[in-house]
C-alpha cells in the first residue's frame, strides 16, 4: 500500500517545506510565526528521514530514533523559546521583531 | 565518560546546595564551590587520558578529545572568576545558582559534542549547550536588550540546526548511516551527499558566526551579560570549531576538494568583513564581537591545512584565544561592573586611574592582534603554518593584510587608555579578590601558552 507512493514524493515535500520554513523565518515578524517556521523546518527533517529510513534501509532504525530526538529536542527548545517570547512581552509589550530591537549596526 | 559524569554531579551538588544555602550569603557559597567542583572536574576529567568508546561507538574519548574538553573547561572556569561582582548583584539575588547550573549544562552538552562519534549524538550534544546558553544569554531578564540577545539566540541557533539536520538527512540518504566510522566507509563524493555537507556546514557556520552566517553574532553579544558573552565567545565556539575540524577531516575526508572551496571562501569573507565591521564599533562588547568574528575566520587557515599540523594548530588557537579573550572580557566586565561603562571612549585616561587593569586589557589585546612576545602571535603563526602546508600562500597574504587591519582596531582602546586626555576618567576601583586572581590565571595562560612550546608539541603529537 504504501509503497504505491514513490519515495521522491516524501522528498520533495519534504524540501518544499523546509523552504516554506526558511521562508517564514525570514519574512514573518511575529515571533510566534517565526518559531512555528523553524518547527516546520524541524518537520520538513523528521519527514526526510522516515521515509528514507522506511524506503532505502528498513533494517536499521536509524532514522526513527534521530527524529524521535529531534522532536523530543523541538519540544525543549520550544518550551525555552516561548518562555523568552514571554519575557520579551514583559519588556516590549509586543511580539513583534520590527519593534523588538533596541541594538542597531 | 568520568569527565562529564563529574560535571553531572557537579550540576546534582549545585542543586541540593540552592536548596540548603540561605538566601543572604549564597553567592559566597555557590561560587568558591562552583569554581571547586570545576576544578575537581578538570583534576578528574584530565588525568590520564585514555582512549576508548562507548555505547556502541557513539561515545567515544582519546587524548585529544579530553585536551579540548580541559580547554572548555578552563574557559568556564575563567569566566567563573569573573563572574562575582555581577551575580552578587540584589538583581540576581533569586537565581545565582542558575547560572552556574546552566554553565555546568551547557558544558556537559559541549562534551558530549567533542566526545560524538554519531551525527546523532553530536547533536544531541549541540542542543544540550545552545538551549541553556540562550537561557544564559537572557539571564538580565529585566533589561531589554539581554531579552532580545535570548530571543535571538534561540531562533537563529533554532533555524541553524534546521539547516544542520536538513544537510544530514541527504547525506544519510546517499550513506544509509550517520555513524562517523561507517560514513567514512560508505562515503561517496555524490551530487546529493555534498549537498548535504553544504547545508552541514552552514548550520556549523552558525555556530561558530562565521560570514554570512554572523548576524545574530554582535546583537547576542552586546545584549547578553559580560560573563556571558565572553563564555559565549570562546568556549561555545571553541567546542563547534573542534567538531566541525574533526567532522570535515574524518567523516569527509574525500570531500576535500570541495570543503576546500568552501572554507577558502569563508575564511576569505570572515576575516574581512569582522575586520571591517570592527573599525567602527564604539561599544566593547560589540567590537570584541566583531574581533571574535574576524578571529574565527583566523581559525579557517588552520582547519585548511589537514591532518595533524590542521587540528594541532586549531586547538592550540582555542587554548590561547580562551586565556586572552576572557583577560578582555574580563576587564570590560569590572570596568562595567563598577561604573556601568561599556564605550571605548569611557576609556580614556584609564591608566592613571588604573594602571593594573589597563596593562591587563593591553596584553590581551596585543595577544589577540598577534604581537610577537605573547601567546596570540605563535597561536596565528601556527595556523599559517598549517595553511602554508597546503600551498595557500595568496590566502596567507590576505591574512597578514587583514591582521594588519586589525592592528589598527586593536590599538584604539590601547591608545584610548594611555594617551587620550580626559577630564573625568574613570575613577579608581577596587576589582574583588575573584576578579584578580582569574585575571592573574589569563595573564598567566597568555605567557606561558606564549613562552612553554610543550603545549603545542603535546597536541601535535596527540592530534
Amino acid at each position: 500500500m504504501l509503497h504505491t507512493i514513490p519515495l521522491h514524493y516524501f522528498l520533495i515535500v519534504g524540501t518544499l517545506m523546509f523552504f516554506i520554513g526558511v521562508a517564514g523565518f525570514i519574512i514573518r515578524r511575529n515571533l510566534i510565526t517565526i518559531l512555528m517556521s523553524v518547527e516546520l523546518m524541524l518537520n520538513a527533517v523528521n519527514i526526510n528521514f522516515l521515509a528514507v529510513n522506511r524506503y532505502l534501509y528498513p533494517h536499521h532504525l536509524e532514522g526513527h530514533f534521530f527524529t524521535l530526538f529531534i522532536v523530543a529536542i523541538a519540544a525543549a527548545e520550544a518550551s525555552i523559546a516561548i518562555a523568552l517570547i514571554i519575557n520579551i512581552y514583559r519588556r516590549f509589550s509586543t511580539i513583534d521583531v520590527d519593534q523588538v530591537s533596541d541594538m542597531k549596526y | 565518560m568520568r569527565h562529564e559524569l563529574m560535571l553531572a554531579v557537579s550540576v546534582v551538588v549545585l542543586l541540593v546546595v540552592e536548596i540548603f544555602s540561605s538566601a543572604k550569603h549564597k553567592t559566597n557559597v555557590v561560587l568558591p564551590l562552583s569554581i571547586a567542583l570545576m576544578g575537581l572536574s578538570m583534576l578528574v576529567g584530565g588525568m590520564y587520558p585514555e582512549a576508548g568508546t562507548l555505547f556502541g561507538g557513539i561515545y567515544r574519548t582519546d587524548a585529544l578529545r579530553t585536551a579540548v574538553k580541559l580547554v572548555l573547561d578552563a574557559g568556564a572556569l575563567l569566566v567563573f572568576f569573573q563572574v562575582y561582582g555581577w551575580i552578587r548583584r540584589p538583581e540576581n539575588s533569586d537565581k545565582v545558582s542558575e547560572f552556574f547550573i546552566l554553565v555546568f549544562s551547557t558544558l556537559i552538552g559541549m562534551h558530549y559534542m567533542v566526545s560524538a562519534g554519531d551525527f546523532m549524538m553530536m547533536y544531541l550534544g549541540l542542543e544540550l549547550a545552545s538551549i541553556p546558553l540562550s537561557a544564559l544569554a537572557a539571564f538580565d531578564r529585566y533589561k531589554r536588550v539581554s531579552a532580545e540577545a535570548g530571543i535571538k539566540y534561540i531562533l537563529s541557533s533554532a533555524m541553524s540546526t534546521a539547516f544542520l539536520l536538513f544537510g544530514l538527512s541527504f547525506i544519510y540518504i546517499t550513506a544509509g548511516t550517520l555513524h562517523f566510522d561507517a560514513l567514512q566507509a560508505a562515503f561517496r563524493p555524490d551530487v546529493l551527499t555534498i549537498l548535504g555537507l553544504v547545508f552541514f556546514m552552514a548550520g556549523m557556520a552558525f555556530k561558530i558566526s562565521l560570514v554570512p552566517f554572523h548576524l545574530w553574532t554582535a546583537d547576542v553579544y552586546e545584549g547578553a551579560p559580560v560573563a556571558v558573552t565572553a563564555y559565549f565567545s570562546v568556549v561555545s565556539k571553541g567546542a563547534a570549531v573542534f567538531v566541525l575540524t574533526w567532522v570535515l577531516y574524518h567523516v569527509f575526508g574525500a570531500a576535500v576538494e570541495q570543503w576546500r572551496i568552501i572554507l577558502v571562501t569563508l575564511a576569505v569573507m570572515t576575516m574581512t568583513v569582522g575586520n571591517l565591521f570592527a573599525l567602527r564599533q564604539q561599544n566593547m562588547k560589540r567590537f570584541l564581537a566583531f574581533s571574535s568574528i574576524a578571529q574565527a575566520g583566523f581559525i579557517l587557515l588552520g582547519m585548511l591545512g589537514q591532518g595533524a599540523l590542521g587540528m594541532a594548530s586549531v586547538v592550540f588557537y582555542l587554548l590561547v584565544y580562551v586565556f586572552t579573550n576572557i583577560a578582555a572580557f574580563s576587564v570590560v566586565a569590572a570596568i562595567s561592573n563598577a561604573t556601568g561603562k561599556e564605550n571605548i571612549d569611557d576609556y580614556r585616561g584609564l591608566y592613571a586611574t588604573n594602571p593594573r587593569l589597563t596593562l591587563v586589557l593591553m596584553v590581551a589585546l596585543f595577544s589577540l592582534a598577534g604581537i610577537p612576545p605573547v601567546a596570540g602571535f605563535f597561536g596565528k603563526l601556527f595556523l599559517f603554518n598549517a595553511a602554508a602546508s597546503q600551498g595557500y600562500y595568496w590566502l596567507i597574504f590576505v591574512a597578514v593584510v587583514n591582521a594588519t587591519i586589525s592592528l589598527y582596531y586593536y590599538l584604539r582602546p590601547v591608545r584610548a587608555m594611555f594617551i587620550d586626555k580626559n577630564e573625568h576618567p574613570i575613577a579608581f576601583f577596587k576589582s574583588d579578590a575573584y576578579m584578580r586572581m582569574g585575571l592573574l590565571l589569563c595573564m598567566a595562560g597568555i605567557f606561558a601558552t606564549g613562552f612553554i612550546s610543550w603545549f603545542f608539541e603535546y597536541l601535535f603529537a596527540v592530534s
